[in-house]
């Protein structure tokens, strides 16, 4: 290169510098913020750093496609170290500090009970990506996972019709913590109501992080040898399932023997451990990797793009802040402000194509309508689809299996305009959640 | 002649005709069977279950050779087809796509992209078809391990049809534990239907066995015997609990062997974490918070190692072994050198620096890392079961870690008792005043020692790393657990400590099944409170007046 060739580039660069400065400072003044509100340190960090780098590539994205109402989006990313107290403080760092217009967010049950008081107080919106227990419906809360009418009680059909195997004795296990209990309470209960002797049924809890795993495995063999086909649904969560699977290897435990359908196990969550021998043990989400579909193919391109490294795999949670990142978009856009109040209004029954080829629906009670699926995990770590139900499952707030709740119904438009209405009494507890 | 020709010509005619249609009818029914076959062939690219389900038992049927090798490649996940003309093949995976071969003629396909194939996707349902179906094939194999793996295979899913297979196969057999593992499978399915008679033989052949899947039909009979079953049903039924019954006190007794293999194990894990810490805090008596991160740093080294050899993962564990040793003994020494050299006789302010070392660990290894767990493969030769019989399977990496942990024990016990730094370790942690006048560099043993505990903990961490997670959080999991131990052992002994292991493994897994997990570890943590106030020095405490002190 001439001197002076070197000298124009430097003149080039210069420029670019100030006009990239130029273009933060205009940012800086006119932005739209979202809150990202994950775990980065501590136990949860394993799936929740996942979570918060899709929301990163979403911003991205949109800001490429010249932002959200002629303004750039801002990501405002806070830690809340897998400390459940410390995800409402930070909570409230994002509304009162950063005055964000939305927010990205949790990953474990007890962190979203901790942030609602404050999202409530406070009226922001928060987007909650991941499989739960249901039993909840707030005004600021947008749920994008899946509700157990979407995850498990499909799952158990699946088991107990022929193609599944015609399963009668069921083992439910899972780690002890409010999710897997409510979970089973609700499994326990329409395994009942299906004529499953309630001998049939086992019940086992392990703690967090768990890595003990031969005698309930021992015993679940032991429960398997009885001459009717057994099935394990496992609520297990974080870690503790890649020991749990490996024991399961080690004793030989084959899926055509006894498969295992758990509700969180996903692509992250494989990609820890050799899968040749879990061949066949089964998962329920509304997402694969492995989906079939031009816009799934298209999001798995610029995941890797954006993370830089195509081993990268992408699961059931990412589909959901996908589908709620875009629907609010798509909300904001159509209202044309960000107000909490507005949009709300705005995001019911709105649409978005989700990843698997089929459409989401949001509906009133802040749930989504979206596909169930069954698949098989590979020898790759990937999921087979086994089978999934012929249309998308309507998001149930409070589950139709449970006295407690079978007569509460959410719907946040009016006339009820409630969370947890109870259409026998006709009035609402009071109580936003 | 032509007149005489033509009649004989027309015979000829008619004779040419005969040969031809025969030929045709030959050659079509030849056919037939062939198209039969690429049919049921064809059927595996549906996308039903049902259809492919089908289409296996007429494969299975069809008594074509090629059946065995495209039924065995489904069953493994190799047989796929292609997109554009559906034509099933075989498929090797390479780093960008497959090398394809046609499934019927044998023709090499060149290489595709991983997208112009699709697998033949089974379900469980499937699996067991495949597994009975590939089972009846075998049992014709001139391997006898095949025939055998075969006739056990055949008591997975017992049918009416298998029933002709079997007995062929007896006639045909001699090796005698063949033939045993036949005539089982054979009562499995006489069991179920025929006279009554007849059904109860087979009970009683299959009585006594210790087999999973014995029991499993035998299971299957009794639950058929219902209310609302006939009489025969409910005497085979009778038959089949009786027979059920018969094993029972054998299954208790092995069943009970297996609580105590898993208690031993669990000990021997509990031994290899908390022996480390035998010597840092039992000896030396540094409360090292940080130990965790020592088995962390050990796992996390066996992870490296795997990553530089990734061709020779087998081996991979023993270069791991000392080359844990070496880097998590140079932290500890570093972490004596640079921060509990100076806190020596100051137990609180210890813990807390110790305690802080721990998350710069933790936080230095995931930014290292990143948070998400390490995958560390386990070789071949860990994975697996030996299995004494149909109640009793032990786990190869649990018999592994047994004896790796006693070795370790060992070795480290010969170090403190044969080695002249084992003897200066002592003297110091005995009198320290009487050691340095006799010449010992005290500071320079402390460190040695403090090396030596984190070492073994690094060890440790090597054979954690095969048993569960490798991430930023393993040590935490383990450092409470650490503490029990040594302190319920008795603190300074390392006898103790072995004992203290095994006793708590043991009780753990003999409480777990009847509380569960979660109660079982309180209720041991209640009963190491209430042992502690008994006595305060644990089990084996050190006598004499340097305990004093």
């Amino acid at each position: 290169m001439t001197q002076s060739g070197k000298r124009t580039s430097l003149i080039a660069a210069a420029s670019v510098l100030a006009l990239a400065l130029g273009s933060t400072a205009a940012i800086a003044a006119e932005t739209i913020k979202v809150g990202v509100l994950h775990s980065l340190s501590g136990t949860m960090a394993i799936s929740e750093t996942t979570l918060k780098d899709t929301v990163l590539m979403l911003v991205e994205e949109q800001n490429k496609k010249g932002g959200l109402l002629g303004k750039q989006l801002e990501a405002v990313v806070v830690d809340p170290a897998s400390d459940w107290p410390l995800f409402a403080e930070k909570a409230r760092e994002l509304l009162e500090v950063h005055e964000v217009d939305v927010i990205f967010g949790n990953w474990t049950s007890v962190s979203r009970k901790s942030v609602l008081p404050v999202v409530e107080e406070l009226n922001g919106m928060l987007f909650y990506p991941v499989q739960y227990e249901g039993e909840e419906s707030s005004k600021n809360v947008f749920y994008t996972g899946a509700a157990p009418n979407q995850q498990a009680i499909p799952a158990v059909d699946y088991l107990l019709s022929e193609e599944g195997g015609s399963v009668r004795r069921f083992v439910l296990a899972g780690t002890d913590y409010v999710y897997p209990r409510t979970t089973n309470k609700i499994l326990e209960q329409y395994l009942l109501d299906k004529g499953i002797p309630q001998d049939d049924i086992m019940i086992n809890y392990t703690p967090f992080g768990h890595s003990e795993w031969q005698t309930i495995v021992s015993d679940i063999k032991e429960f398997g040898s009885a001459g009717v086909k057994t099935a394990v649904v496992s609520t297990i969560n974080g870690d503790a399932n890649v020991p749990f699977y490996k024991e399961l290897g080690n004793q030989g435990i084959a899926a055509s023997d006894i498969p295992v359908i758990a509700f969180s196990v996903g692509e992250e969550e494989l990609s820890g451990i050799d899968t040749s021998p879990l061949v066949g043990h089964l998962a329920a989400w509304n997402y694969f990797m492995s989906a079939e579909a031009d816009e799934n193919d298209a999001f798995i391109e610029k995941w890797h793009a954006f993370i830089g490294d195509e081993d990268r795999v992408t699961n059931d949670p990412m589909e959901a802040h996908y589908i709620g990142f875009n629907m609010w978009v798509k909300a904001v856009e159509s209202v044309g402000t960000t107000d909490v109040d507005v949009v709300r209004e705005a995001m019911y029954g709105i649409t978005y194509p989700n990843l698997t080829g089929g459409v989401a629906v949001m509906n009133t009670n802040h749930h989504l309508t979206k596909p169930v699926l069954i698949g098989e995990i590979q020898d790759d770590g990937q999921f087979e689809t086994v089978w999934q139900t012929p249309k998308g499952v309507i998001g149930d707030a409070w589950t139709d299996f449970l006295p407690e709740s079978k007569n509460l119904v959410a719907d946040w438009t009016q006339p009820i305009s409630c969370g947890n209405f109870n259409i026998k009494t006709g009035d609402c507890s009071g109580q936003n959640y | 002649m032509p007149h005489k020709l033509v009649p004989l010509g027309a015979a000829m005619r008619r004779v040419a005709c005969l040969i031809a249609v025969l030929a045709a009818f030959i050659a079509a029914t030849g056919l037939a069977a062939a198209s039969d076959f690429e049919a049921a062939l064809g059927k595996l690219t549906d996308k039903s279950f049902q259809v492919k389900e089908q289409a296996i038992a007429e494969i299975a049927t069809s008594g074509d050779e090629r059946a065995l090798p495209i039924l065995s490649a489904l069953q493994a996940g190799d047989l796929y087809f292609v997109r554009k003309d559906k034509r099933i093949v075989f498929a090797e995976k390479l780093d960008k796509g497959f090398s394809i071969t046609d499934a019927l003629t044998g023709e090499a396909l060149g290489e595709v992209k991983r997208r112009a194939v699709r697998k033949v996707s089974i379900n469980n349902r499937l699996r067991t078809a495949l597994k009975s179906a590939i089972g009846s094939l075998e049992l014709f194999s001139p391997d006898a391990e095949a025939r055998l793996a075969a006739a056990r295979s055949m008591l997975v899913a017992p049918t009416a049809d298998a029933l002709a297979m079997l007995d062929r196969a007896l006639t045909a057999e001699s090796e005698p534990s063949v033939r045993e593992a036949l005539e089982t499978a054979r009562a499995a399915v006489q069991a179920q239907t025929g006279p009554l008679d007849a059904r109860l033989a087979a009970v009683g052949v299959m009585s006594g066995s210790m087999n999973q899947d014995v029991w499993r039909v035998l299971g299957k009979l009794v639950e058929e015997g219902g209310e609302t079953a006939s009489e025969d049903a409910k005497q085979v039924a009778l038959a089949a609990s009786a027979a059920l019954e018969s094993i029972e006190s054998q299954k208790r007794f092995y069943s009970l062997l297996e609580t105590l293999f898993f208690g031993i194990s669990l000990g021997a894990v509990l031994l290899l974490a908390a022996v480390g810490l035998a010597i840092t805090f039992g000896v030396m008596g540094v409360i090292n918070m940080a130990h965790g991160e020592m088995l962390m740093l050990g796992a996390y080294t066996t992870f490296v190692v795997q990553q530089l050899m990734p061709n020779a993962i087998e081996y991979s564990l023993f270069v791991a072994i000392p080359a844990a040793f070496i880097v998590t003994g140079a932290v500890g020494i570093l972490l004596e050198r640079s921060v509990i050299r100076v806190l020596y006789g100051r137990p609180l302010e210890t813990l807390l620096a110790t305690f802080g070392v721990s998350l710069i660990l933790q936080q230095a290894v995931r930014t290292i890392f990143s948070p998400l767990n390490q995958p560390v493969i386990t070789p071949d030769w860990m994975s697996g079961f030996y299995e004494v019989n149909g109640a009793l399977s032990l786990t190869y990496n649990r018999l592994y870690i047994i004896a790796f942990s006693l070795i370790v024990f060992l070795a480290l016990l010969a170090v403190l008792r044969k080695t002249s730094l084992g003897l200066q370790m002592r003297a110091v942690t005995q009198n320290r005043k009487m050691a340095a006048s006799m010449g010992i560099r005290t500071g320079w043993v402390d460190a040695m020692t403090f090396g030596l505990g984190s070492g073994i903990a690094g060890i440790g961490g090597v054979a954690l790393s095969q048993l569960t997670n490798v991430g930023p959080n393993l040590g935490q999991a383990y450092i409470i657990d650490s503490f029990l131990v040594v302190v319920f052992g008795g603190v300074g002994n390392l006898w103790g400590t072995l004992v203290g292991a095994m006793t708590l493994g043991v009780v753990n897994k003999f409480i777990e099944p009847f509380t569960g997990a979660v109660i079982a570890k309180i209720l041991v943590l209640v009963f190491i409170i209430l042992f502690i106030q008994r006595r305060p020095r644990g089990l084996f405490a050190l006598k004499g007046r340097a305990v004093d002190n």
